[in-house]
């Protein structure tokens, strides 16, 4: 068969082309190949970028943000003075009340300078005073709250489990080291030094931060206080209403869209306005609270009930498309079936088209909600932002009402505050919101796959 | 709360229609529910709807235009005199409420009686530290117009709140009346309540209609408002944005608006060719598992909050870029001063559109029929070449609206930019420059401690109208681009 | 061996293009295409019929390795053209379906210019040194498309544009324009009315003089009138194989006759 080629002059053919052995790769087809190649590497590369991003994202979070799960705790015996506390000796709640958390400080100043002392721990300092900046400045607030709920208890001594200053806190996580603060005034090299005979000693050590999690906000010079609690609630409030509102309102548009309106200009304008709002920038529907809400209609500023309505304006596209895609889903069949035995077109829609396309219609509820969950530029034009997630809402109503802020704007607070100590807070806060996003999602992918229907 | 109080009692008045009109309707057939012409809940619904439905409408209504009335009735009482230098209508008119509900709450927590709120005089009592006590702290004393003005705001809206009280639950009392009066067994209950069930979903259907209306209105009217402070042909055409709210500013949109763009093309130089060839490869090389793997990974990028992008620019892009090309960095270049650029907010915001890009191409790409690819295939052309001469030409009005979809996205992200880009307006060409955005100046303007009515305040409502009408336009174009060429193939 | 052919060519037996041996399909687990052993010869046409599922166009489409292109799909056994193993690793299948063209049941021209579509295959390929050859194989390739007098004052217009049976004729130009040595046509016909059913059935005819061209049919009179040999496939066998004429008039398999006869189908 080597006299193949030989054989095959074909007619016509340009010159360098055909004939040859199919097991010879000619010089035009290796080039050709070596292209495909490349091409398909362009592609895994893409991807992996892709992916690699994914990775670093993740991991950043991780790294950054499991931090604030942790937090350092003094373990002190504090002798409640009963001179300091309740001068006149009567136990009088009112007498005790006034003495402010200015008057607890000394007592706690000299609970760590005798703890240490007891220890044979040695420090250079000469006044209690000193010992201060190793406390978090919340510690007199915390013996006194607690002196204020037991006032039977003074002139005992109480072991206390105090907040330790966020530069202690830093250091002993490795955010803080002894280069890091040669400037700075909060804190001394010797205040450091002290904090590792403490730790050798176990009166300081990291333990689970369960404040982090239902806390309120901290003032701009607390970090190692504050949490997202508050904030989640103002979250929360505001997914009420997105859901009061989004899901009937949603439901209802879809239903007219898909199954009722007739085709004229009126549903053209409708259906365009839906597609568009979809990419309106989120921005915008701030504006569009801003002026509507709260300078046209007077709603409280910075309440969820104004957040949760912005959300829910924004998440009725989302929720529009696929709740039609859902009612889409449904067989003619169905309809035609009810129809048949004689139900109202109504009837047919709300007793056998909405029942099957409940899955599919909770199922973009929930991935709008968590959309909602996360968006942030539009709370912060109606003031769901700075530091106002310091107190728990005091009941349902005020929950709606009352200054609040939200998981995202919180974190978008704690990012813009000076003190890195706040970026820890904010890159936990972001692992607390994607908790709830992934767990929304995993709910959403659950119930597709659940009752995902084949027809 | 008298309102929420108010919507209960008449979705009380509802629930009690339902079952009054439902027990009326079988009454009339003699308790057999096969005599009567609908299903006996029907006419229950009838009852209910009747009592609720024009009820709520009505307080809805009243709601909104309540305050519009009394706002024109009482800034009518407040004299040009009562203006200060740098203020104006709106301005006072927002102490009057104040003062007005400073006045409401001092009367709840029992500070002064609802007679004494009526007669107060500033000569007698210190306004300022009454309200002060009750937890509405002003920023100035009060005056005697503004007083009067807020007391007689009180009068206005207790009387409109009791009027709409006793209106709205006549009306449901009237409704439901009125549709148990109709009640009997001939009554054609059913096509009454799916006319009202109809009429209430158009209803919902309207609420997208409303909200654009209501973008364009709220953006329409305050954008005049700022035209008639500042001029617009400066702010069109204005290269310098320096608000000061002392007065004096200068704010021209050109360098917001090149930061904007600056950025977003950072963002889709990051995000078109990764996008465009992971779509490429996942739907025409990947094996089925690699498939099922990349792509949820890929689509965690886009259920990723643009807030968490904004702290990664912030914390982590930012300082990395400039340990790169910053002063002492690994490039021995000092072209970065700081961690806020144009670079670090267009790669994390390219990042962001990796997804978006890569998803809309894929289904772009997958609409090409199989039949173009095996007609190049069965030439004996590669997989490359068919993709590039084949896939990708008939494909291309699809990926531009799609390019254009990302284009859009990014030049309306805020958040990403907020955090990641900067605060000074530059006309730069340095991409390692901090500049900021049209999102980003809105965002500022509106959260500071201006009052609405200054030009510094108002510009955001134009700089939002400007990126409305840019992000609309593309929108626009690249879904009607979109549609176009899914038609193609349908 | 040389003189040996040109012996066979001589007194009419054509020399054999493709040799299948014990091939083997499978699309995952289904077992589509059973030990088929099959000769086709050189400028001949030869047509693969049978029931719709019989594993027709899967065959087809192993004769230029289109089958690659599915995931699921595996080959076994032995496809030799002109003497070489075409599943042999060292080929390339780029450059077999240079050598074994394709035309498809649905019309698929590239939403490109006619001219375009038809230099498609001669520019991947490097064929043509300048444009004035392009322009050369171009017109040669619609010439033999027998479709260039309807669209010579068109090269310009989209390909999509065209009626479905011009479309077919310009992709089977497109097919010629690479300068295949096998046609495989898979249902060419399906898609198209009476009358551009015959104008393509009359190309068929006239590309027999160059190529050896292999077509997938349902439609057992366009078998008989465009075919001089016919495999007929029956749930993946290769059931029977001969002349045109004899399998119709003369089938030797009960199975060929029931469907020939229109019992099975």
């Amino acid at each position: 068969m080597t006299d193949l080629s030989a054989n095959q002059p074909r007619r016509g053919a340009p010159a360098g082309r055909t004939g040859g052995s199919l097991y010879a790769t000619d010089a035009r087809t290796r080039r050709r190949n070596a292209a495909e190649k490349r091409f398909r590497l362009y592609g895994m590369v893409a991807v992996a970028i892709g992916v690699a991003f994914v990775i670093a994202l993740l991991s950043v979070i991780l790294l950054n943000g499991t931090g604030a799960f942790q937090q350092s705790f003094v373990t002190a015996p504090v002798y409640l003075d009963p001179a300091k506390l309740d001068k006149k000796g009567a136990r009088d709640i009112e007498d005790i009340k006034k003495v402010s958390t200015f008057g607890y400080s000394p007592l706690i100043d000299e609970a760590l300078q005798t703890m240490l002392a007891e220890r044979g721990i040695d420090s250079t300092f000469e006044k209690p005073k000193e010992y201060r900046a190793l406390l978090s400045a919340s510690a007199a607030a915390q013996v006194r709250d607690y002196v204020i709920a037991n006032p039977g208890r003074i002139g005992e001594t109480v072991e206390f489990r105090l907040l330790a200053s966020s530069r202690v806190d830093g250091y002993l996580k490795g955010r803080v080291t002894r280069d890091s603060i040669a400037r700075d005034k909060n804190i001394s090299a010797a205040h450091l030094d002290l904090a590792d005979a403490m730790v050798a000693a176990g009166m300081l050590r990291k333990g689970f931060n369960w404040a982090f999690i239902t806390g309120a906000d901290a003032s701009e010079s607390r970090p190692e206080q504050a949490g997202m609690g508050v904030s989640m609630l103002g979250s929360l409030f505001m997914m009420l209403v997105v859901l009061g509102l989004s899901l009937p309102i949603g439901v209802a548009a879809s239903i007219y869209l898909e199954e009722f309106a007739p085709k004229n200009r009126f549903t053209d304008l409708i259906e365009v306005n839906i597609s568009n709002l979809a990419a309106v920038p989120s921005i915008v529907f701030g504006i569009l609270g801003l002026a509507v809400f709260i300078q046209f209609a007077h709603l409280p500023q910075s309440a969820p009930l104004v957040g949760g309505l912005v959300l829910t304006l924004m998440t009725l596209p989302t929720i529009i498309i696929s709740t039609r895609a859902a009612l889409k889903a449904v067989p003619p069949s169905i309809r035609d079936a009810a129809l048949g035995v004689g139900a109202s077109k109504m009837q047919s829609v709300f007793h056998h088209v909405l029942p099957l396309a409940m899955p599919g219609i909770l199922t973009g509820t929930i991935i709008g909600l968590a959309q909602a969950l996360g968006e942030t530029a539009p709370l912060l034009l109606i003031g769901m932002v700075g530091y106002i997630a310091s107190n728990y809402p005091q009941g349902i109503g005020s929950g709606f009402l009352d200054p609040n802020s939200a998981m995202p704007a919180q974190i978008y607070e704690w990012a813009k505050r000076a003190d890195p100590a706040y970026y820890e807070r904010a890159w936990g806060g972001i692992i607390i919101l994607l908790l709830f996003l992934m767990t929304m999602n995993i709910i959403a992918i659950l119930l597709r796959r659940r009752f995902e229907r084949r027809w | 709360m008298p309102v929420l109080w108010l919507i209960l009692i008449v979705i009380a008045l509802g629930g009690v229609g339902y079952f009054l009109g439902r027990g009326r309707a079988l009454g009339s057939a003699g308790g057999d529910a096969r005599r009567l012409h609908s299903l006996p809940s029907y006419y229950g619904l009838n009852a209910a709807l009747s009592a609720g439905v024009p009820a709520l409408l009505l307080l809805m209504g009243w709601l909104l235009v309540q305050p519009l009335l009394i706002d024109s009735r009482v800034s009518g009482m407040i004299p040009d005199t009562a203006i200060g230098e740098g203020s104006n209508l709106s301005l006072v008119m927002s102490d009057v409420r104040r003062v007005a509900e400073g006045l409401d709450l001092a009367v709840q927590q029992g500070a002064i009686t609802a007679q004494e709120a009526g007669t107060l005089s500033p000569e007698t009592t210190d306004i300022r530290e009454l309200l002060g006590r009750v937890g509405v702290a002003l920023g100035a004393e009060v005056r005697p117009e503004v007083l009067t003005a807020a007391q007689r705001y009180r009068v206005l809206s207790g009387t409109g709140r009791w009027l709409m009280t006793g209106l709205v639950l006549a009306l449901a009392l009237g409704g439901l009346a009125l549709a148990l009066a109709r009640t009997d067994k001939d009554f054609r209950a059913r096509n009454v309540v799916e006319a009202g069930v109809k009429a209430l979903l158009i209803l919902a259907s309207t609420i997208a209609i409303l909200t654009t209306l209501g973008i364009i209105l709220s953006l329409i009217f305050n954008t005049a408002e700022f035209f008639r402070l500042y001029p617009a042909l400066d702010f069109f055409t204005g290269r310098t944005w320096s608000p000061s709210f002392g007065g004096g500013s200068e704010l021209g949109i050109l360098p917001l608006l090149w930061g904007t763009l600056y950025i977003s093309l950072i963002a889709l130089l990051v995000a078109v060719p990764i996008g465009l060839f992971a779509a490429i490869y996942l739907s025409e090389y990947a094996s089925p598992q690699v498939r099922a793997i990349a792509k949820p990974m890929l689509e965690i990028l886009a259920g990723i909050p643009t807030i968490v992008y904004g702290l990664f620019a912030l914390l982590t892009v930012g300082p990395l870029l400039v340990s790169v090309f910053g002063q002492g960095g690994l490039l021995g270049v000092n072209w970065m001063q700081g961690g806020t650029a144009v670079m670090t907010a267009g790669l994390v915001m390219g990042v962001m559109l990796i997804p978006f890009v890569s998803s809309l191409s894929d289904d772009i790409i997958n609409a090409v029929p199989q039949a173009m690819r095996d007609g190049s295939l069965g030439l004996g052309a590669t997989k490359s070449e068919t993709v590039k001469q084949v896939v990708l030409p008939a494909a291309l009005p699809g990926i531009v609206g799609a390019i254009l979809l990302a284009a859009s996205r990014a030049i309306g992200e805020t958040m990403i930019v907020v955090l990641g880009a900067g605060a000074a307006a530059k006309l730069s060409l340095n991409p390692f420059e901090a500049m900021t955005t049209v999102t980003a100046k809105v965002v500022s303007q509106l959260t500071g401690d201006a009052d609405f009515a200054s030009p510094e305040a108002l510009v955001a409502f134009a700089l939002g109208m400007t990126l409305f009408v840019i992000t609309l336009g593309l929108n626009v174009f690249a879904l009607y681009i979109v549609r176009k060429y899914r038609e193609q193939y349908e | 061996m040389n003189d040996m052919r040109i012996l066979e060519r001589s007194v009419g037996i054509k020399e054999v293009k493709i040799s299948a041996r014990g091939c083997q399909v499978y699309y995952g687990d289904n077992h589509a295409i059973k030990d088929v052993d099959i000769d086709i010869e050189d400028k001949t046409v030869t047509a693969f019929i049978g029931p719709s599922g019989c594993g027709k166009s899967t065959f087809l489409r192993c004769l230029n390795r289109m089958n690659d292109t599915i995931d699921i799909a595996r080959v076994e056994g032995t496809i030799l053209l002109d003497g070489e193993d075409i599943y042999d690793p060292k080929v390339d299948p780029v450059q077999l379906r240079a050598k074994v063209g394709m035309v498809f049941q649905k019309p698929n021209p590239f939403p490109k210019s006619i001219y375009d579509n038809i230099a498609y295959g001669p520019r991947i390929h490097g064929l043509a040194r300048n444009k004035a050859d392009l322009d050369e194989i171009v017109e040669k390739s619609l010439r033999r498309g027998a479709i260039w007098d309807e669209v010579k004052d068109r090269l310009d217009a989209p390909g999509t544009g065209l009626s479905g049976g011009q479309q077919q004729r310009l992709c089977i130009a497109r097919a010629i324009a690479t300068e295949p040595e096998v046609l495989l046509m898979d249902e060419p016909c399906s898609a198209l009315d009476p009358i551009a059913t015959a104008q393509v059935e009359e190309l068929i005819d006239e590309l027999r003089e160059s190529y050896s061209v292999v077509i997938v049919t349902h439609s057992m009179q366009q078998a008989a009138r465009v075919s001089q040999k016919t495999a007929f496939f029956h749930l993946g066998h290769l059931v029977e194989y001969g002349e045109t004429g004899h399998i119709f008039t003369n089938p030797s398999d009960p199975r060929t006759e029931s469907y020939i006869t229109g019992r099975i189908g």
